[in-house]
């Protein structure tokens, strides 16, 4: 086993953990800081595919804006733990852990489970081309140049939107 | 030209993807807390990111990172709508928990 293979499951490990800790936490302070280190570590397994932008990206807006954002409306309301996440199971619960059990299963048989043969193991040549800024700034304001002027419009909806909502009072 | 040789295969990538999409599931049914749910909804895009950028690196094909990019875009704007839904919810009924915030049942 590689040096690279080592590091991808520590990352990947150190991923699930943190993902588990997040939905486990009952209380939500730690919960948003389990899921910041989520996205840190989503972030090493982006540099890992050469996807430089990504991840910088990765760090810059949902580690550092998004989330702050949630630490923000959490210390705002002051909630208190969570009388009791881990409750015993109920007929709601079973369910819910029946049900995602059987999406976890269909995406592994969709995609083939991780310890079959036949995998794919080495990367397009233009892996490391593709990942820089370079290659997605050209690509972003040439061939998806129209979409990207919309997602600014997008986003002022979202600012005006959010105004709106946060008002003291609806009319 | 370098060749890119990973010691990984595509299949890891998607598998944990797989993996945290699930937990993202998980914790959307379980949790009552309307805060964590919206987190979890999080967690359940970053993994789609992942499998985007993993086949974009496979393939030789930038469109899968552009289309991360506006992901995280929607993302954005998404989670600063819906945390101001929270706090209007937050001010009104004095709860986050889902199971109290029901007037649009029937």
């Amino acid at each position: 086993m590689g040096l690279e293979l080592i590091f991808f499951l520590v990352i990947a490990v150190a991923a699930i953990v943190s993902a588990i800790a997040m939905i486990t936490e009952r209380n939500p302070l730690k919960s948003v800081l389990f899921l910041i280190l989520n996205f840190f570590c989503l972030a090493v397994v982006y540099l890992i595919l050469h996807a430089q932008f990504i991840a910088v990206i990765q760090v810059i807006v949902y580690a550092g804006a998004i989330m702050v954002l949630f630490l923000f409306v959490v210390m705002l309301l002051n909630l208190a733990d969570e009388v009791s996440p881990n409750e015993p199971l109920t007929y709601r619960k079973t369910i819910a852990y029946l049900l995602s059990g059987i999406v976890l299963l269909e995406i592994l048989l969709g995609v083939g489970l991780p310890f079959a043969g036949g995998n794919i193991v080495i990367q397009h040549q233009k892996a490391i081309e593709i990942g820089t800024v370079e290659s997605i700034g050209r690509s972003l304001y040439t061939e998806y140049l129209f979409p990207f002027e919309v997602t600014s419009i997008l986003l002022l909806a979202a600012i005006v939107g959010v105004i709106v909502l946060a008002k003291k009072k609806f009319k | 030209m370098i060749n890119v040789l990973s010691e990984i295969p595509l299949n890891y990538y998607l598998t944990l993807s797989a993996i945290l999409f699930s937990i993202g599931v998980i914790g959307v049914l379980t949790r009552r807390n309307a805060i964590i749910v919206f987190m979890c909804i999080e967690l359940m895009l970053n993994s789609v990111n992942l499998t985007l950028v993993a086949f974009s690196a496979f393939y030789g094909n930038t469109n899968g990172q552009i289309l991360v990019f506006f992901v995280m875009a929607v993302a954005a704007a998404e989670s600063a709508i819906g945390l101001a839904i929270i706090i209007a919810l937050f001010r009104n009924k004095m709860t986050v928990n889902i199971n109290e915030i029901n007037i649009m049942k029937w």
